[in-house]
């Protein structure tokens, strides 16, 4: 065998990693997507008057949160054709990216909610604002901004948990890595080539992210003033 | 799936010691690289920002892949389990730099100029002044990261080593009993997280807190 790095190998890989690349960012988009909803759905589940509900919501929020991705996947994807439910690789991982990453995107909200000074809440009942008046005009234009940042570090975590989904089959980035390293027997070049395309797309979009927190930093300080 | 047990018992004793190794390993890499941050040669900043940067933006799974599948192309062999714990201590370590890196800056500065002003030397002032500040501010982070640590070593599994995840998939695919063996190797994972680790670590939290004079956190 070869050693060292083959550039026509590269040269000859790098159109199907392109198109592999595409079915990441797709797997990340839908999968934060999905995350955001379910995000939601903790959040209220969170904030209901019932104990009942509260503590089972954290219960669930906390199993989640501390045990491994990995075995979630493989959890949903072997178990749920038991259950006579047949779901393809994609809709599996889609699932489990969302539900794994909801609940962290829960915090955030919470986070982000409980940002908001008190006295917002307080001012808002001595106008006598409805309840939704509150959140839609006062609490969530500020809460927002606060969020931001913790829900693009959770974009680019999900984007750089996206390999996991190899493991289940789904034809993303690292799937195909394996498959072509594999069918030439040179891991070299195609797991070099992961890397350096996670590096140029993950280190532009934590920078993009760090500026917005910057921002965001910015303009709640000025509020201060 | 009673015949099982002790498989997943060995597993488990094996993600353990994965956990405690690359622990280890992160903790001393984010306090070199994290102090190599705030260097003010431009050269040893330089390094550690490369270093940072590099594990933090490509995936773990790629990493441990790396060192297990392409090291061996330039002569390096390491064992499935060296591979998974060295992959693991450095990609955590990346995170774990900026954790400290930001507890240091965090100290407030009047500590440094009081600590100057009293006339203690540079060694007295980073180890009796500094330091145990330090901990305080960085450990409930750290927390959160050895946590996500505990989850990232089932992914040494697919680097062949033999650990719960390793075990559970095996048992998987000889009974396709997957309910229960996935269903069990989660349980071990939420319970080692829950009742060993999460208690040692606010622990810890707690022992920090006190050391500065803070009964309660």
């Amino acid at each position: 065998m070869e050693m060292g790095w083959r550039w026509d190998f590269t040269i000859e890989i790098l159109p199907q990693m392109a198109i592999a690349t595409l079915n990441t960012i797709l797997a990340a988009g839908v999968g934060y997507a999905i995350a955001l909803v379910v995000g939601l759905f903790f959040l209220l589940g969170q904030r209901t008057p019932f104990k009942i509900v509260n503590w089972l919501n954290r219960e669930i929020v906390e199993f989640i949160r501390s045990t491994p991705l990995l075995i979630q996947l493989f959890f949903v994807y072997f178990v749920l054709p038991q259950f006579g439910i047949t779901l393809s690789a994609w809709v599996c991982g889609m699932i489990t990216i969302g539900l794994h990453f909801g609940t962290y995107l829960s915090e955030v909200y919470r986070g982000a909610l409980e940002g908001v000074s008190k006295t917002q809440w307080e001012a808002c009942r001595a106008l006598n604002f409805s309840t939704i008046y509150t959140y839609r005009r006062i609490v969530l234009p500020q809460a927002f901004p606060i969020a931001i940042p913790g829900m693009g570090n959770y974009l680019v975590g999900i984007f750089k948990d996206t390999p996991l989904l190899s493991t289940i089959g789904v034809a993303e980035l690292f799937h195909a890595a394996t498959a072509v390293g594999g069918y030439n027997y040179r891991y070299l070049e195609p797991y070099t080539i992961v890397g350096v395309i996670f590096l140029t797309l993950s280190i532009p979009a934590a920078m993009w992210v760090r500026k917005l927190e910057n921002d965001v930093n910015k303009a709640q300080g000025k509020i201060k003033k | 799936m009673n015949e099982h047990g002790v498989t997943l018992l060995l597993g488990t004793i094996t993600t353990i010691k994965v956990l405690v190794c690359s622990m280890i390993l992160y903790v001393i890499i984010s306090m070199i690289f994290g102090l190599m941050r705030l260097s003010k040669n431009p050269a040893i900043q330089g390094i550690a920002t490369v270093y940072i940067e590099f594990f933090r933006g490509t995936s773990l799974l790629v990493q441990l892949f790396w060192a297990y599948y392409v090291l061996p192309f330039f002569g390096i062999s390491l064992e499935a389990f060296t591979a998974g714990v060295v992959a693991l201590g450095l990609n955590f370590g990346a995170y774990g730099a900026e954790i400290v890196r930001a507890g240091i800056l965090a100290v407030p500065k009047g500590q440094w100029e009081a600590a100057h002003a009293l006339n203690f030397t540079p060694a007295k002032r980073i180890k009796r002044i500094i330091i145990p500040q330090i901990f305080p501010i960085i450990l409930p982070p750290a927390a959160n990261l050895t946590v996500e640590l505990l989850k990232a070593t089932a992914l040494v599994a697919l680097v062949t080593v033999v650990d719960l995840t390793f075990e559970a998939k095996q048992i998987n695919s000889i009974t396709w009993l997957s309910a229960q063996c996935f269903g069990t190797a989660l349980l071990i994972y939420y319970i080692i997280a829950r009742f060993a680790l999460v208690p040692f670590l606010r622990w810890l939290e707690v022992l920090a807190a006190r050391k500065v004079g803070k009964e309660r956190i």
